[in-house]
């Protein structure tokens, strides 16, 4: 699976109240949580993000609670993969859980700046910048979430080994 | 009641899940728990291993009753010398997270040690516990002693059992601190890591304190915050919100005249229940307003308008700032410990 978009940049510790505040806890129309994802860190995120586009991130991308609104708000904005140099625990798997795909790269955070186009190849872990031309390999998934992912989540995931 | 639920808790015997369910004894030591709030690791307070999922992950293993873990790396913390006056776990988890940073336990698990843990008591630790998140720890555990067997004596449900890391563990790193010229710390906005020691806040004027959460509503918190607030009003800028997390430490605090002192301070009392910390209810923000608070995180908009600021501190911090109307100890109030 390949995604390709517009990268939007973020910096480090990019919390799970900055993804999506906690005062919409109460919303679980995912239209209405990618209205309001990212609207406190970068108001033109939700106004101007496209179909396919691609978060980067420095370290620690959504630390804090361990609500699925978070990856929920960035997967209904439309957003095809999350590229961080590290992402905090839970995040981490509520990401694979609810089908947004995510990778750890430290030289695609490096190298890759806002509005470059950029495109992911999740099966094989490498991230080309077709702005500068650059490759950059990710840190490779763990096959028994790779089979998540290849399942379409955790519910499917299990749903599959108990047909 | 329709779904038949052992553990339902109806509004009037509802808590703090992270208060409530240590308090009753059903989340013991030994026990390897999950749960769908970040906070879930406060239990490794009791000597469990405790960590927070996301609700699919959760609804997955109440289906299986299994989940996939990583076997995490430990950064062994081992804290030395005795605390001074009003100072306690808030302040060294606080202090911690300032010298390791937000992510400086990523996907780790945090062993609390040394002299000053062993005479720590179990609300404090249940508070350095809660925050492990914080540093973003996959949970925060201590060795199980004494304390804690006179804590879960009378409360457990099931059979126990004390765990304790082998002589020879290995860890990804080992840091160890002297506590005994550490001050109360306040974390500064946005992040748990942006501490401070209280004389060096400078003049920070406050709109609200709360003193209650996850974090610090236990009976202890309040019995530190009424030492303070005993014989004082608080400032007329100041709103003061005081949360018990239980029924039980509500009545406790009751029976022990803690709500007079509240009351006559003029602070607010709510029933146990979260909302400020995550700007949900009771005490949301307004633009540019500013709030002293026990509770966890002090991220952007955390408790309410995207303009307004959170510090997070103890409960003796956050009572004498309510006072003052600004950041400040207890010391300025006069209350020696």
């Amino acid at each position: 699976m390949k995604c390709s978009g517009k990268v939007w940049k973020f910096g480090s510790n990019i919390d799970t109240d900055a993804i999506i505040p906690g005062r919409y806890l109460n919303v679980t129309d995912p239209e209405e949580l990618a209205q309001h994802c990212m609207e406190n860190e970068n108001p033109r995120f939700v106004q101007e993000a496209k179909e396919g586009d691609i978060i980067v991130a420095e370290t620690n991308f959504g630390c804090g609670s361990s609500r699925e609104h978070a990856p929920i708000a960035i997967k209904a904005k439309g957003v095809s993969c999350v590229i961080a140099k590290s992402f905090a625990r839970i995040f981490y798997r509520n990401a694979f859980n609810m089908g947004l795909p995510i990778i750890e790269s430290e030289e695609a955070v490096d190298g890759i700046r806002e509005g470059h186009e950029v495109e992911v190849d999740l099966a094989s872990g490498e991230i080309t910048n077709r702005t500068t031309g650059q490759r950059y390999r990710a840190n490779p998934i763990p096959p028994f979430m790779q089979e998540i992912i290849d399942d379409g989540g955790l519910m499917k995931h299990i749903a599959k080994g108990r047909s | 009641m329709e779904q038949d639920l052992a553990y339902y808790y109806e509004v009037g015997q509802m808590g703090i899940e992270h208060a409530l369910l240590p308090e009753q004894g059903i989340v013991v030591p030994g026990d390897l728990v999950i749960g769908a709030d970040s906070h879930t690791c406060t239990y490794g307070a009791l000597g469990a291993f405790s960590t927070g999922v996301g609700s699919t992950d959760l609804a997955a293993a109440m289906v299986t009753g299994e989940l996939w873990f990583k076997v995490p790396e430990t950064i062994k913390l081992i804290y030395r010398g005795k605390l001074r006056p009003w100072v306690g776990g808030k302040d060294l988890i606080l202090y911690t997270i300032g010298q390791i940073g937000v992510d400086g336990a990523l996907y780790m698990a945090m062993e609390f040690t040394g002299d000053t843990i062993d005479s720590l008591p179990m609300d404090g630790r249940f508070t350095m516990a809660n925050m492990a998140i914080e540093a973003g720890a996959k949970n925060g555990i201590f060795h199980p002693d004494r304390i804690t067997e006179q804590y879960v004596k009378g409360r457990a449900r099931r059979e126990y059992h004390f765990y304790k890391s082998d002589p020879g563990a290995r860890y990804k790193e080992v840091r160890e601190f002297d506590v005994s010229t550490v001050e109360p710390q306040v974390a500064f906005p946005h992040l748990p890591s942006n501490t401070r020691g209280i004389s060096e806040v400078g003049t920070v004027t406050i709109d609200q304190a709360v003193i209650g959460s996850c974090t610090n509503g236990r009976i202890d918190d309040l019995r530190e915050a009424a030492d303070v607030l005993k014989g004082h009003k608080i400032s007329p800028n100041v709103r003061l919100i005081i949360i018990p997390a239980t029924p039980s430490i509500y009545r406790q605090a009751m029976k022990e005249g803690l709500f007079d002192i509240f009351l006559d301070a003029g602070s607010v009392i709510s029933p146990p229940t979260c909302g400020p910390c995550f700007g949900g209810h009771m005490g949301i923000l307004a633009k540019g307003e500013r709030a002293i608070a026990t509770t966890n995180r002090n991220f952007v908009g955390r408790m309410g308008h995207p303009e307004s600021e959170v510090y997070l501190s103890n409960p003796a911090i956050a009572a004498a700032s309510a006072v003052l109307g600004r950041l400040g100890s207890p010391e300025e109030l006069g209350r020696k410990r």
